[in-house]
């Protein structure tokens, strides 16, 4: 077992074409997972998924991925976000005092150009205030390119203040008002802030399907009456978009691609170590039960006959119910519930062949011992013929992770393929038309399948010859 | 001169279970049934018998890959029956098995120095003695340039280059018995003369006893000092090799000799006189002596009631048959 | 009867392997008269069991070249579509080939399956070829009643008798067998070869008879052929070639020959065989042949010796060509 014979498979392997393909895919595939681990570690991922909403806070809910714009003759609109406390964000803040006195005034501006052809899914105002005693005064203003400007609020402020204005219904009342008397008829339907404030002032607005966006410049000015010299106000306005990113976000703001990317080297690790340790210790079990024979064969074998008849995949259900599993114990269970599998029946027969072979007699003649003839003489023999399909089950380990996920007994903490989907479900994305949020992972689960199931027959056409034509 | 009786068999019996079920047994089969002989330190015997005459079980007996049901192996003095673990060890180490099908005698994912030094490592010799020893037994099975053929593996041989692989292998632990089992029937014609003189010459160099098992009688007078002659578990007939060949005394042996053709234009012409009838069963077989079904001088009340006992016809010259009585 | 029953002029059966082009018979012509028995001789890899193979046309998948003539009693086979040469195998030529013990179908009984020939390609009716079956496995020795037996009830010898009966059953012109007896003991070998020597004699059968065992051929040879590396490299009476064998590799495998009689010296051949993929050019013996000289860079081809002797060697030059 040296690295010749693996550059010879190699070689081999690069004649099929299918292998070539598979090996692509893969290679695909890690390089994904590799990106994953390099660019957000796990501890960032497993932050950035739990906390969901409290880090994301600027994403948009339920977002596209941005590259649909391509497609679509109506560009959606992407997030703007504006935050006084940083720079270069089209956030303008003035404040004045005058010599003497405490109160004093402060003026932010928030400006932006607004030209898609839909209308924002959400606004939100952010405020931080800072003052002793006396919290500031602020009015809210907002101007339309046509040059109508609209006064959203007046209050006085907490020291941390969000409004969302877009599920605001007392400003959503009012500008409706607004808007019916600036068309001259009744709006008939529940019209949202967000549209309102974006909206072409005429008949248009009067049904939800043929609102039409007031392209141009926007401006939101926050006059401030601050009671404290030391008083100051940052305020962040985000304009949330309908698409986002590579792949969109979730119904928790998450930027799916987290997600995407992360659930690569999850599925891959999970699919080959379940694989690669239960055929292994398949093997081992195998070859003892064989070579040694009579207790320890009837033994073994009795024991592997009682799991087969156990149905696999409704304990392992069980077990997830009861015992919310994290992946990783759930992959340990996994393989302990499989050990004892067919693979044991499959692999002793051919360690039965094995066993006949003269080479084992002749080791027997130069004192070998059991031990090193099982490990040394018998495994290496039929170590080749197992790893096609070794390479098969990772693709089954891979479904059955997602699909135990799918069904919401998987890692609740984890960002898997299979969860993205659970959730999806959950939240009837495809009754509300997030169809991305589950072809995404699907594809990606469809795809590293793909992978190592092209993969797998292409090695199983060069170990186990017969099947190949000439 | 006194001359070194390297092994001893008594009485040596190999009896295997039938197995009826899980525990119930039917019967053995008596593969071999009562063989002794002596074979000197440096001999060679060609064990002679057709498929089912227990010739290969009683070499492997001998090597103890299989247990004696009864009787003794006397190994240089030592009982070695019985033996087990750390002391069957040792006897490994003085014996070597030379096997038929090279390519199957020879682990394919091996190269052919890992598959020289396993018996060194198991038997614990010191590593730098390893290389030595493996480049001294390759040179002498001629597989050289040993440089060439180190790291190659078994497939990339040739059937004659790999059973010299397998000799070499059992020779490097400096054995003083070989039990060769059909070392050349799977080989071409040419190279069968090729390993049987290297083997000659392995046994003339090392003084080495070689049990040289095989059906094919002709190769014998080539390479062996003895010829042993086996039918049904039985040792019918044992006498040096010329003598055997020149004055064949049971009537099995006589048959062997008479039907084993040379080239010659006028067989085609000849119907052989052969033993009707078959081999008999090892589980059932005849009562007295077991050739007697198919003997021409078969005598009712005697053959087939009393197994007859060894006789020293001539000097060295064994036969087991009641017409020497 | 001067006139060849089997003529072979200039086969060529070529396979293709991923390895490249194996020419197993190359170029090879001979022939057998009625009641002949012709043994091909040579060792594993020399080409002699495709040449059985090419001249019943079971070719496998990967055939690459098959051409040549192959003449039974004037008729070119090599001109016949399939279902003309369906009706030749097994009708007209029959095999009996290597390893036959296991071509025996353990679940139905033996005289069935040597009645199979007949029931299948002359068409008769199975009572009747039923009883055709029982006479032939006793012409080969088996008692009639063993008819009824199942395989796994017969022992090596009786089950190559049962297959000898099932090639001989339909009266073909010519059996060809494949290392018949090479599984087998020397006494059942030589109780086999007995039970042919009495076919041979009582029917004028004609036999072509493969084996790599010398020693064997001449329990049955009228004619000898010797393969190498796909080719005849002689071709001679029995007679002749026993006793002195001409071509280089025929003189050198004799003389490997163990004998039990006569006192001889053993020698053996150094090196191996050529490849079959892309043999050497000019005679493929001589890397081996101890009498090589220059003219050996070139092919030689089938010089005349004698009387219908024919040596692919120059050595043999002045004898004339063929």
């Amino acid at each position: 077992m040296s690295v010749r014979r693996l550059k010879e498979t190699f070689k081999q392997l690069l004649t099929y074409k299918s292998a070539v393909a598979g090996l692509c895919i893969l290679s695909f595939i890690v390089g994904l997972s590799i990106y994953a681990v390099i660019a957000i570690p796990y501890e960032e991922a497993i932050k950035a998924w739990r906390l969901g909403e409290d880090i994301s806070i600027n994403n948009p809910r339920n977002a596209a991925p941005s590259w649909i714009n391509f497609f679509l003759q109506k560009k959606l609109p992407e997030t703007i976000v504006m935050d006084t406390s940083k720079t270069g964000s089209g956030a303008r803040k003035v404040k004045n005092f005058p010599d003497t006195g405490n109160i004093g005034v402060i003026r932010t501006e928030f400006s932006f150009e607004f030209s898609y052809d839909d209308f924002p899914s959400e606004i939100n105002l952010f405020l931080t205030a800072k003052y002793n005693e006396t919290a500031p005064y602020i009015t809210i203003d907002w101007t339309k390119p046509n040059g109508a400007i609209i006064r959203l609020k007046e209050m006085a402020i907490k020291r941390t203040d969000r409004l969302y204005i877009s599920i605001d219904s007392e400003l959503a009342k009012k500008l409706r008002s607004y808007l019916s008397e600036k068309v001259g008829q009744e709006i008939p339907y529940e019209i949202t802030p967000q549209i309102s404030l974006f909206a072409v002032e005429d008949e248009s607005v009067l049904k939800p399907e043929t609102a039409q966006v007031l392209k141009g410049k926007y401006k939101m000015v926050i006059e401030g009456i601050l009671f404290e010299r030391e008083s100051d106000i940052d305020s962040k306005l985000v304009v949330y978009g309908k698409v986002f990113g590579l792949a969109g976000t979730d119904h928790l703001r998450r930027d799916l691609m987290i997600g995407l990317l992360w659930g690569a080297p999850i599925a891959v690790s999970f699919g080959v170590l379940a694989s690669v340790s239960i055929s292994f210790l398949q093997m081992i079990i195998a070859a003892v039960s064989a070579w040694y024979g009579k207790w320890a064969d009837m033994l073994l074998q009795k024991a592997t006959e009682f799991n087969m008849i156990l149905p696999f995949l409704p304990i392992l259900m069980m077990i997830a119910i009861f015992y919310r599993l994290s992946i990783w114990v759930l992959l340990v269970v996994v393989i302990a519930l499989s050990i004892f599998g067919s693979g044991v029946k499959t692999y002793r027969a051919m360690f039965l062949q094995v066993k006949e072979l003269p080479y084992i007699e002749a080791a027997q003649a130069y004192g070998a011992s059991n031990i090193r003839i099982v490990f040394r003489y018998m495994i290496p023999k039929v170590l080749p013929t197992i790893i096609p399909s070794l390479v098969l089950s990772v693709s089954s380990f891979v479904f059955l992770e997602a699909a135990l996920a799918i069904l919401g007994l998987g890692d609740p903490v984890v960002p898997t393929w299979g969860k993205i989907i659970n959730d999806a479900y959950t939240k009837g994305a495809l009754y509300q038309g997030y169809f991305y949020w589950v072809l995404e992972p699907s594809f990606l689960l469809v795809l590293t399948s793909l992978g190592f199931a092209l993969l797998g027959f292409a090695l199983d056409k060069i170990f186990n010859p017969k099947l190949s034509e000439m | 001169m006194e001359e070194k009786i390297l092994l001893s068999v008594k009485n040596l019996c190999k009896w295997f279970e039938l197995r009826k079920g899980l525990f119930g047994k039917a019967g053995y089969v008596k593969a071999v049934d009562g063989v002794s002989f002596d074979l000197k330190r440096g001999d060679a015997i060609s064990l002679v018998g057709e498929s089912g005459s227990g010739k290969t079980t009683l070499g492997k007996t001998i090597l103890r890959l299989y247990k004696p049901t009864k009787g003794t192996i006397i190994f240089e003095g030592r009982d070695i029956t019985n033996l087990k673990s750390k002391q069957l060890l040792e006897y490994r180490r003085e014996t070597g098995l030379v096997q038929q099908d090279p390519y199957g005698a020879i682990p394919p994912f091996m190269t052919i120095r890992r598959v020289l030094e396993e018996p060194l490592a198991i038997h614990k010799i010191p590593k730098p003695e390893r290389i030595k020893r493996i480049y001294n037994v390759l040179e002498e099975v001629r597989l050289t340039p040993v440089e060439d053929f180190i790291g190659k593996y078994p497939h990339m041989l040739s059937g004659g280059q790999q059973q010299r692989l397998v000799i070499a292998r059992a020779m490097i632990l400096y054995p003083k018995l070989i039990v060769a089992d059909e070392p050349v029937s799977m080989l071409d014609a040419s190279v069968r003369i090729e390993i049987l003189t290297l083997l000659k010459e392995l046994q003339k160099k090392h003084s080495l006893s070689v049990i040289y098992i095989t059906h094919d009688l002709s190769t014998t007078r080539y390479f062996s000092e003895w010829i042993y002659i086996m039918y049904a578990g039985n040792l019918v007939e044992r006498a040096p090799t010329k003598a055997l060949l020149k004055n064949p005394l049971h009537p099995y042996s006589r048959a062997l000799l008479n039907i084993i053709p040379d080239p010659d234009a006028e067989n085609r012409f000849k119907i052989k006189d052969v033993p009707p009838g078959e081999p008999p069963s090892l589980v059932n077989p005849p009562e007295g002596c077991r050739f007697h079904p198919r003997c021409i001088h078969f005598k009712d009340g005697v053959c087939n009631k009393k197994v007859p006992e060894e006789i020293e016809v001539e000097k060295d010259h064994f036969v087991r048959c009641w017409l020497y009585d | 009867m001067g006139k060849p029953l089997l003529e072979v002029k200039n086969l060529c059966t070529y396979f293709k392997t991923r390895k490249g082009i194996v020419k197993a018979v190359d170029n090879v012509s001979f022939y057998v008269k009625k009641g002949e028995t012709i043994a091909v001789i040579g060792e594993s890899g020399c080409g002699k069991s495709s040449l059985a193979k090419s001249i019943m046309r079971l070719l496998p998948r990967n055939i690459h070249t098959y051409k040549g003539e192959i003449y039974l009693e004037d008729k070119d086979l090599m001109k016949l579509n399939e279902d003309g040469m369906n009706e030749v195998r097994w009708k007209k030529i029959s095999m009996v080939s290597q390893a036959a013990l296991n071509s025996l179908n353990p679940v139905i009984k033996v005289g069935q399956q040597v009645a199979e020939p007949l029931i299948i390609h002359n068409g008769i009716d199975k009572k009747i070829a039923l009883e055709r079956a029982k006479k032939t496995l006793s012409m080969v020795g088996i008692p009639e009643t063993f008819a009824d037996r199942y395989p796994f009830e017969l022992s090596g010898g009786m089950k190559q008798r049962a297959i000898i009966a099932m090639a001989l059953i339909t009266d073909p012109d010519i059996i060809i067998l494949d290392e018949p007896t090479s599984a087998l003991d020397v006494l059942t070998q030589a109780s086999i070869m007995n039970v042919l020597k009495t076919i041979k004699d009582k029917t004028a059968k004609t036999f072509m008879f493969i084996t790599h065992d010398i020693a064997v051929s001449s329990e049955l040879a009228d004619k000898v052929a010797v393969m190498y590396a796909g080719q005849i490299v002689e071709l001679a009476s029995a007679e002749e070639f026993y006793k002195t064998p001409l071509h280089p590799y025929s003189i050198k495998l004799m003389a490997s020959v163990p004998t039990l009689r006569a006192d001889k010296k053993l020698e053996f051949i150094p090196g191996t065989p050529p490849s079959l993929i892309d043999p050497p050019k000019g005679c493929r013996f001589a890397e081996r042949c101890p009498w090589r000289f220059e003219r050996c860079r070139d092919e030689p081809p089938l010089f005349l010796t004698g009387n219908d002797s024919l040596v692919k060697c120059w050595l043999y030059e002045s004898k004339g060509r063929k």
